[in-house]
C-alpha cells in the first residue's frame, strides 16, 4: 500500500468528484447550481479516462485488502456510461422544481459507478445499499403519496436483496478468506445467494415486479435517472461475476417474453417503458449467459446502448407528462400535432430500442444475437429473433403510436424548451451517431470485436423481422386498443395476498385470542365467587362466631388429643 | 379539405399504407438476391424472417390477451391500499 499516494488518489475516484458535486448542490442556486449540475459528471468523467488501468487503490482493513478503485475496460465502460447518463439526466432535470431530485440522483449514479470501479465484494455491498438509497430518494422527491408508498415497497425489496448479497459475500468470505470481485462458479449455497442478490436488482424473477411498479412513480425527470443505474450495475456485477452460467440464458429469456406480454397489455406509458426495461436486461443477461467473448462484449454494448435510448424514451414521456399531467395511453394521442420535436426524438428511441439499422441498438443488439448462432443454439436464436419482433411491437411501435399518434385527443401541449430539449437532442443524436458509427464503442468493449454489423444478409433479415411485426401490430390494433386497466403481478403476493393472508391470520388469533380470554374470564369469576363466598363477612372464614361454639369447638379439638395420646 | 397537418389526411395515410407494403415487399425480394448466411436449415426458406416475425408477433399478443383474461384488473384495483398509507 502506498500511503503516501494515499491521498491524492483518494480523491481522484470519479464516484467521489460526482459526490461531492452532489452535496455541493443543496447549498447552491440559480446558475451556479446549474453549472455545478453540468459539470461534476463531466470533471468525473474526465478524471476516469485519465486513471491508468490497474488496482489504483488498497486500503487493508480488518484481514481483508479493499481495493475501492481498480480499473479496467469492463469497468471503465459501464462507469463512462453512468457518468455520461448523470450528466444527460442532469441536463434534462435543469428545471426540476425539487431541489432533492438531482443530489439525489447523483448519489444514486455515484453509487453505480462505485460499484463499477470495486475490486472487492466489501465496496461493491457498500456501494450497492448506498445505490438503493439514492434511488428511494429520487423517488421520494417526487413528492406524490403513489410515489411514497411505491418507495416503501421498492425499499424493502432492495433491502432484501441487500441482505441475500450480504448473507452470500459473507459465505464467500468465509469459505475462501478472499474478498477479491471476480469470476464465480456456482459450487456453493453463497454463491447462489450472491447471484441472488444480483438478479433481484436486475430485474429477474420472481422480484421483477419492483421495477415497473416504482420507476413511473417518479416525477418526470426521476424515471430518467432510475431506468439508467441499478439494472444496469446489476448487468455489470453479473458480466463479472458470473460469465457463462448457464441458467442465466433462461432467466434472460424469461425476462425478455415477460416484459413483452406485460407491456403489451399495459396503458400506463412510463410503465410501458419499464416493462421494456426487463424486456431489454432480458437480452444482456442472456448474452451474459451464452457466455463467449462475442455474447459478453453483447451484452456490455447493449448495456451502453440500452441507457441512452431507454433515456431518451423516458424522456419524452417525461415531456408528456410534465406538459399534460397525463400518463395513460388511454388519455394520451394525437400529440404529434404540437410536440413535433418529442414525437421524433421519442421515435427515435423507439427505432433504437428496437434495433433497426442505423440506430444504435441494431449495433448492440445484434451482437447477442451473433452470439447465438455461433453457438449453434438454434432454440435460444429463435426465441431472440421472435424476442427482437416483440420489441418492436411493445415498445417501437406501440409507444410512439399511442402517445403521438393513434386517435387524436385533442391535447395541443407545446414541445418542451431550453435544457429538457438540448438533453433529448443530445440522446437522440448519441442513438443515431452510434448506429452509424459503432467504432468508438466497440474500441472500449472489454474484449477486442471481430463484428460487422452492417451486412447485407444483416440489415435484410432485421428489416423483415422488424417490419412484418410493424405489420402484425396495425393488422392486430383491435386488440390492442387500451383500456383503462393494469396486469396483476408479483407484487400482487407482497400487496394484496401477504396483507390480506395477515388480516386473516390475525383476525383468527384474534378470535383465538378472544375465546382464550373467555375462558380465562370464566375460571377467574368462578375462584373469585369461591374465595369471596368464604371470605365474605358472612361467608363461612370471616362469620362471626358465637363465644360458646368457639369454646366447644376447643374443648372438642382437646378431647380428641387426650384421645389420640392415649391410643399412641 | 383544410386538415391540421397532412398526416391528418386520410389520402396521405393510405399513401403511407402503400409505400409501407411496397417496403414489405421489397425486403423479402431482396432476399432472393442477397446470400443471407443461413447458420441453420430453417433460415433457408425465403422470407423466413418475415413470416417469423409476423407469426411470432401474433403468437405474443394471443398469449398477452390470454393472460389478460385472467389477471387484468381496473387501474384503481391497489388504490383503497393508498388510503392507510
Amino acid at each position: 500500500m502506498n500511503e503516501a499516494g494515499l491521498l491524492p488518489s483518494f480523491l481522484m475516484h470519479p464516484a467521489l468528484v460526482l459526490l461531492a458535486g452532489g452535496v455541493l448542490l443543496p447549498l447552491l442556486h440559480g446558475r451556479a447550481r446549474d453549472t455545478v449540475v453540468l459539470t461534476a459528471p463531466l470533471l468525473a468523467l474526465t478524471v476516469l479516462w485519465l486513471l491508468p488501468e490497474g488496482r489504483l487503490l488498497q486500503w487493508a482493513w480488518l484481514d481483508y485488502t479493499l481495493a475501492p478503485l481498480v480499473v479496467d475496460k469492463l469497468s471503465r465502460l459501464f462507469a463512462t456510461i453512468f457518468l455520461l447518463m448523470a450528466f444527460a439526466g442532469g441536463l434534462f432535470a435543469l428545471k426540476q422544481p425539487s431541489r432533492l431530485e438531482v443530489p439525489a440522483a447523483f448519489l444514486y449514479a455515484a453509487s453505480a459507478v462505485g460499484v463499477t470501479l470495486a475490486g472487492d465484494l466489501i465496496t461493491v455491498f457498500l456501494f450497492w445499499e448506498f445505490m438503493a438509497v439514492g434511488s428511494t430518494l429520487v423517488l421520494w422527491s417526487a413528492g406524490s403519496a403513489g410515489a411514497w408508498a411505491a418507495s416503501r415497497r421498492y425499499l424493502a425489496v432492495h433491502l432484501a436483496g441487500g441482505v441475500l448479497l450480504f448473507a452470500g459475500i459473507a459465505g464467500h468470505v468465509a469459505a475462501t478468506g478472499d474478498v477479491a470481485f471476480s469470476a464465480m462458479e456456482l459450487d456453493s449455497y453463497a454463491h447462489w445467494l450472491i447471484l441472488a442478490g444480483f438478479l433481484i436488482n436486475a430485474g429477474a424473477p420472481p422480484f421483477s415486479a419492483w421495477l415497473p411498479d416504482a420507476y413511473p412513480e417518479a416525477s418526470w425527470s426521476g424515471t430518467v435517472f432510475l431506468s439508467a443505474f441499478t439494472t444496469k450495475t446489476a448487468v455489470y456485477v453479473l458480466l463479472r461475476g458470473f460469465p457463462g452460467t448457464e441458467i442465466l440464458i433462461w432467466i434472460g429469456i424469461f425476462m425478455i417474453f415477460y416484459g413483452i406480454v406485460y407491456a403489451l397489455l399495459e396503458n400506463d406509458m412510463r410503465r410501458i417503458l419499464a416493462y421494456s426495461i426487463v424486456n431489454q436486461v432480458g437480452f444482456m443477461i442472456v448474452g451474459i449467459g451464452i457466455g463467449t467473448e462475442m455474447a459478453l462484449n453483447g451484452a456490455a454494448a447493449h448495456a451502453f446502448t440500452h441507457i441512452l435510448y431507454k433515456a431518451l424514451l423516458l424522456m419524452s414521456a417525461g415531456a408528456v407528462l410534465a406538459a399534460t399531467q397525463r400518463r395513460k395511453c388511454s388519455d394520451l394521442g394525437g400529440l404529434f400535432h404540437s410536440m413535433p420535436i418529442t414525437t421524433i426524438c421519442g421515435t427515435i428511441g423507439a427505432l433504437a430500442i428496437s434495433s433497426f439499422p442505423l440506430t444504435s441498438g441494431f449495433i448492440s443488439k445484434s451482437m447477442v444475437t451473433q452470439a447465438a448462432l455461433d453457438g449453434h443454439l438454434q432454440i435460444i436464436w429463435l426465441f431472440l429473433a421472435a424476442a427482437s419482433a416483440g420489441v418492436f411491437l411493445h415498445a417501437g411501435i406501440k409507444f410512439p403510436w399511442f402517445v403521438f399518434f393513434q386517435k387524436d385527443s385533442g391535447l395541443r401541449p407545446p414541445d418542451p424548451t431550453g435544457s429538457m430539449r438540448w438533453a433529448m437532442y443530445l440522446l437522440a443524436f448519441l442513438c443515431i451517431a452510434l448506429g452509424i458509427w459503432p467504432e468508438p464503442l466497440y474500441a472500449i468493449l472489454p474484449y477486442t470485436v471481430d463484428y460487422v454489423p452492417y451486412t447485407a444478409a444483416h440489415v435484410i433479415t432485421q428489416l423483415q423481422l422488424l417490419l412484418f411485426s410493424g405489420l402484425a401490430f396495425f393488422v392486430m390494433l383491435d386488440y390492442l386498443k387500451r383500456t383503462p386497466t393494469i396486469t396483476l403481478d408479483f407484487d400482487w403476493l407482497y400487496r394484496v395476498a401477504g396483507p390480506g393472508a395477515w388480516r386473516v391470520l390475525a383476525r383468527s388469533w384474534g378470535q383465538v385470542r378472544a375465546g382464550r380470554d373467555q375462558a380465562m374470564a370464566t375460571v377467574i369469576h368462578q375462584a373469585s365467587a369461591w374465595l369471596a363466598r368464604h371470605r365474605r363477612p358472612d361467608g363461612l372464614l370471616l362469620r362471626s362466631w358465637p363465644t360458646g361454639s368457639m369454646a366447644l369447638w376447643v374443648m372438642i379439638m382437646l378431647m380428641a388429643y387426650l384421645l389420640f395420646y392415649y391410643l399412641d | 379539405m383544410n386538415h391540421e397537418h397532412w398526416l391528418d389526411n386520410p389520402r396521405n395515410v393510405r399513401r403511407l399504407w402503400r409505400g409501407f407494403l411496397v417496403v414489405l415487399a421489397l425486403t423479402v425480394a431482396a432476399g432472393f438476391f442477397v446470400d443471407l448466411h443461413p447458420h441453420f436449415a430453417i433460415e433457408d426458406w425465403h422470407g423466413f424472417y418475415a413470416a417469423y416475425g409476423f407469426l411470432a408477433c401474433l403468437a405474443m399478443i394471443v398469449v398477452a390477451k390470454g393472460l389478460g383474461l385472467l389477471l387484468k384488473r381496473r387501474d384503481t384495483y391497489y388504490d383503497p391500499e393508498s388510503e392507510d398509507e
